[in-house]
């Protein structure tokens, strides 16, 4: 944030008569984009890792070596077990997270709208918020049986509260001014919560998204350890009783490509639905 | 169509806003109302558009409005209430949607009201992309595209630099002129009363009443800046108003 641009001025540039420039000092406090700076630390940091690790710097029971761990990366690919792995989780994904934000966005569009509802609900959703939703796995599994419905249940449990969370702060921060504006030209209230309500909201939205499908996706490790035959959680679950810290590592790495992307995608809609942000 | 304000009082909770207010708002005039800040002008018009309900007293609409007329009592805000992700066209076409106007009729109008507002290469625009100004100006469009009996306009100008300020005064007066429009005007700002306005009721400070009206019999067209008269004019709302707005500013507020 405060990288300082310029270095102060001294004085002695102070040529004819007490003349002298007046010394910059507004430099920094402004984020600019800089491209490549998050792959360099990611590259530098593997490097670093694998030069240490390789010299015995590291020893290879503290951490894997990185280029072993990208070869049992390959050899998961060829062997074909990492779309046996990867595809139910995916699917678990989501389905879960599906259902858990569409519930989430319903809900939180309603506590913002209706004081009704949200004297009603917003004390419920504080209280279930906080629950650690993995706690209530085993009850999922007697409702829902051991099979996927309760592992839906559990990532669509724990994207929903945060999801209410965000969406009826954003439905909140709507301008009223705009709200005041339709009802000044007569529209309908279906037309005032679908054209000004809802895409105000959406910015907020969205951002609540970012931090519920993160969430989404460590439940659905949790899910997966607790009872699945595939998936990358039974993977990690798997190397980690083994202690195949190689196995480990691409199991970790795999979860953490999954969650660059979906974070990608919500910029990629943040991009298409907010253009007219400034 | 006339509008009538009879014996308007208006509360919020124990403190009173506006004391008595009776006006006549004939068609075809624009009335400004000035006053000192917090007299109570913006509420009194929401008041007149039913915005928000007065605790005594009635706003009457006499006759019927214009036929044709969309939106008979329309507003225009002080801060554009422009929606951000809807284009200049898109902006228009949201308060004709719902009226069922749509397709080639509503781009019709669209084209029509873009053109007397001299927007009509910004159609696909989107409000973060135009000045001030424009934003305005696309307000102003909008809320003739519902063709309204009475134009309700809160401090229009008063978010725009003053040169701004004077060309949208001009553009007022053009479109006033072609096209006579019955307006009520809130401002805190006399030059633009004396150069809008018809009539121009002075209000007092907190309870806001009817201190005065002031009639001007010069035509809008011929009221240009530097006019003797005007100046004048305005001098006397000035000294009407000095004190009130003094005592307005000591005021603690305690709402």
């Amino acid at each position: 944030m405060s990288d300082i641009a310029s270095k102060p001025i001294t004085g002695e540039n102070a040529s004819p008569a007490g003349q002298k420039t007046v010394a910059f000092r507004g430099g920094g406090f402004a984020p600019q984009s800089r491209r490549w700076v998050g792959a360099i630390v990611f590259f530098a940091l593997i490097g670093f890792v694998e030069i240490a690790t390789r010299s015995g710097f590291i020893t290879s029971l503290t951490l894997p070596i990185p280029s072993e761990v990208f070869a049992t990366f390959i050899g998961l690919w060829e062997s074909g077990l990492l779309w046996k792995h990867l595809v139910p989780s995916v699917s678990r994904l989501i389905v879960g997270a599906s259902i858990g934000a569409t519930l989430g966005i319903g809900i939180g569009i309603l506590i913002g709208l209706f004081s009704l509802a949200r004297a009603g609900l917003v004390p419920l959703i504080a209280a279930i918020f906080p629950i650690p939703k993995i706690a209530l796995l085993p009850l999922f599994v007697i409702w829902f049986g051991i099979d996927e419905p309760s592992k839906y249940a559990l990532i669509a449990f724990g994207t929903f509260t945060p999801t209410v969370v965000a969406t009826y702060g954003a439905v909140d921060n709507v301008d009223r001014t705009l709200i005041r504006m339709g009802q000044s030209f007569s529209l309908s209230w279906i037309s005032i919560v679908t054209k000004i309500v809802l895409p105000g909201a959406m910015p907020g939205i969205l951002s609540g998204l970012r931090v519920s499908l993160a969430i989404a996706i460590i439940l659905l490790v949790a899910a997966e350890m607790l009872g699945a035959e595939y998936g990358i959680g039974a993977y990690i679950l798997e190397a980690g009783s083994l202690y195949d810290l190689e196995r480990l590592f691409v199991g970790v790495t795999i979860l953490s490509i999954l969650g660059v992307g979906v974070s990608s995608l919500i910029g990629l809609a943040e991009n298409r639905l907010l253009n007219w942000r400034i | 169509m006339d509008l009538k304000l009879d014996n308007i009082s208006h509360f919020y909770g124990e403190m009173e806003i506006l004391r008595a207010i009776n006006l006549d708002i004939p068609a075809g005039k624009v009335i400004c109302i000035v006053g000192p800040s917090g007299c109570g002008k913006s509420t009194l018009l929401r008041l007149i558009g039913g915005l928000e309900r007065p605790t005594r007293g009635e706003v009457l609409q006499l006759g019927s409005p214009p036929p044709g007329s969309i939106n008979p009592l329309t507003y225009i805000f002080q801060d554009f209430a422009l929606l951000p992700w809807r284009t200049v066209e898109g902006n228009i076409s949201l308060v004709l949607e719902d009226h069922g106007i749509k397709g080639s009729q509503a781009a019709d109008i669209i084209s029509d009201v873009l053109s007397r507002t001299r927007l009509t290469d910004f159609r696909r625009a989107l409000p973060k992309q135009l000045s001030g100004g424009m934003k305005q100006r696309v307000a102003i469009s909008r809320a003739l595209a519902v063709k309204p009996a009475v134009m309700l306009m809160d401090e229009p100008l008063s978010a725009l630099d003053s040169q701004t300020r004077e060309l949208l005064m001009d553009d007022l007066v053009n479109l006033w002129t072609n096209e006579p429009f019955t307006a009520v005007y809130v401002t805190h700002n006399l030059n633009e009363a004396v150069r809008l306005g018809h009539s121009i009721v002075v209000l007092s400070r907190r309870p806001g009443e009817i201190r005065e009206i002031v009639e001007l019999d010069i035509p809008l067209e011929g009221r240009k800046m530097g006019n003797i008269e005007l100046e004048r004019q305005q001098q006397l709302l000035w000294n009407l108003m000095r004190e009130e707005a003094m005592a307005a500013d000591k005021e603690l507020i305690n709402v």
